[in-house]
């Protein structure tokens, strides 16, 4: 089998439109969560997101491919640019065939669906954009980057709703592992920071109305998101070959069900996947330096994570440091795994942990070194990113320094 | 407590516990009763629809959430006061 690695990353979100400007966010803590900005936003009950600001379209795409390009298509495409940008890679190295693309999202062009249903129900026209399907597909996105770099492998979208960057960049590992293909582009998008999006999930009554604290005891809710990340995976061989930087190694990966409860977590579906990521990775619960949590900051998440990891590594989960950064950039819903895996890039290369922000009082249900509001300097050799959906499907990579 | 109320919210409890409303007394718990938490927020959704109200409730605190749902008259006297709070002149 073969090692893979990741040798480009590229993110927009609401704390920068690219990686320097994201892990310098997570050094310092900063908060992207503010008052949402859209359309009839004042008919919405909580009115606070992590929104991508200043998003400039025009300035990444002519006109004539914008006009089939929903937002979660262009976040996708601005973050695999720069991805492949830092991997070196003007196009796809090699052969072809043996390249792909995997990307995760849940609501796929959800803004296009939003815009669709308005001009036809509120609005009572009986006519929408001619390209409103090719806008709205799910595997939009990833069929946009195999065209963009002339991918002609294996591509698809997973939706595993909050899990799905992590099911597409471990497939993907998993792909590349088996020499089902050489390299790929790997990660997650979302945008359904609109009306009839967020309208969605107000029904569900688990978003808070004042922030997202995860872990902490005063904690309230969830926190919507927009944003994607990719990230350039290949053969470590045919990084090594071509001189290529190598950000971090994708070191194992496992994916579990609940079966349980189709939104209500289960800390043993998730422990059986941090157990099984170690496993697959060949690494000891003692090796793992830090953990990107999946911390929602819901009440029923937090409380079961903890458990899950406690249950997973032991001991080694009285010292291991577990952070969520969706305090600072929201819960990206299906992106949101692909802009945490940042955080542990940042972990292993740089040995700065990003903090838990908003963080107030301690809750001892959640009684983890949680790296409360200030991020800390620590080398870490190895990491893992978790990510729990709704639907009982989880998704835990493990990745360390080459 | 009105009559009225009582009933309407009992019958939405009773169809979302799968109950005929004959079996739902007022001093039973959502607990006793069989309702989970998407139970509960689908009969919450059901009280706004039917009173033509917005019940403030926040899954990840319910105790906090200034809606008694201790049992099933705290929601039936809840609402009563929701309802007179919104609409004094109907009361």
């Amino acid at each position: 089998m073969r090692r893979v690695v990741i040798t480009g990353a590229g993110t927009v979100n609401a704390l920068a439109q690219d990686v320097p400007g994201t892990l310098k966010a997570f050094a310092e803590g900063r908060c992207g969560i503010g008052p949402l900005d859209f359309p009839d936003v004042e008919r919405l009950s909580v009115r606070i997101g992590a929104q991508v600001r200043d998003w400039t379209p025009e300035a990444h795409f002519e006109r004539a491919q914008l006009t089939l390009l929903d937002p979660f298509a262009q976040l996708a495409l601005v973050a695999a640019r720069e991805a492949m940008a830092q991997a070196g890679l003007g196009k796809s190295p090699g052969a072809p065939e043996r390249w792909g693309a995997v990307m995760g999202t849940a609501g796929g062009g959800n803004s296009t669906v939003n815009d669709a249903f308005r001009t036809v129900f509120a609005e009572g026209k009986n006519r929408v954009h001619p390209l409103t399907v090719p806008r709205l597909m799910n595997n939009a996105a990833a069929s946009h980057l195999s065209m963009e770099w002339g991918l002609m492998g294996p591509s698809f979208s997973v939706a595993t709703a909050c899990a799905s960057s992590n099911h597409a960049i471990g497939l993907a590992f998993q792909m590349i592992r088996s020499g089902m293909a050489d390299g790929m582009l790997a990660g997650g998008s979302e945008s359904m920071l609109n009306f009839g999006g967020l309208k969605a999930w107000e029904g569900l009554r688990v978003m808070s109305p004042d922030g997202c604290r995860p872990f902490c005891a005063t904690r309230n809710g969830m926190v919507q998101g927009e944003g994607a990340g990719v990230f350039v995976l290949e053969s470590y061989e045919s990084a090594s070959a071509r001189g290529a930087e190598i950000l971090a190694e994708v070191r194992g990966f496992a994916m579990t069900s609940d079966a349980g409860d189709i939104v209500a977590p289960s800390a043993e579906g998730a422990a059986r996947a941090i157990s099984g990521a170690l496993a697959d990775a060949g690494l000891a619960a003692d090796e793992i330096g830090y953990i990107n949590a999946h911390g929602t900051g819901t009440s029923a998440n937090d409380r079961t994570e903890c458990a899950a990891i406690h249950a997973a590594l032991g001991a080694s989960a009285e010292r291991v440091m577990v952070s969520s950064t969706k305090a600072m950039h929201g819960h990206c819903i299906g992106g949101t795994g692909a802009v945490e895996l940042l955080a542990c890039l940042m972990a292993l290369r740089d040995g700065i942990i990003a903090p838990t922000i908003n963080h107030v009082q301690a809750d001892p249900d959640c009684a983890l070194d949680i790296v409360p509001n200030t991020a800390r300097q620590v080398p870490v050799r190895a990491a893992l990113s978790n990510a729990f959906a709704f639907g009982g499907l989880n998704a835990v990579l493990a990745l360390s320094k080459v | 407590m009105r009559p009225d109320v009582q009933d309407q919210i009992i019958s939405i409890i009773a169809r979302e516990a799968i109950l005929e409303p004959a079996a739902v007394h007022p001093d039973m718990t959502l607990d006793e009763l069989g309702l989970d938490s998407l139970g509960l927020v689908e009969v919450i959704f059901a009280i706004e629809e039917a009173f033509d109200i917005s019940v403030p409730f926040n899954a990840n605190e319910p105790s906090q959430s200034h809606f008694d749902i201790s049992s099933v008259g705290a929601i039936v006297r809840a609402v009563e006061r929701m309802i007179a709070g919104q609409a004094p002149a109907a009361a």
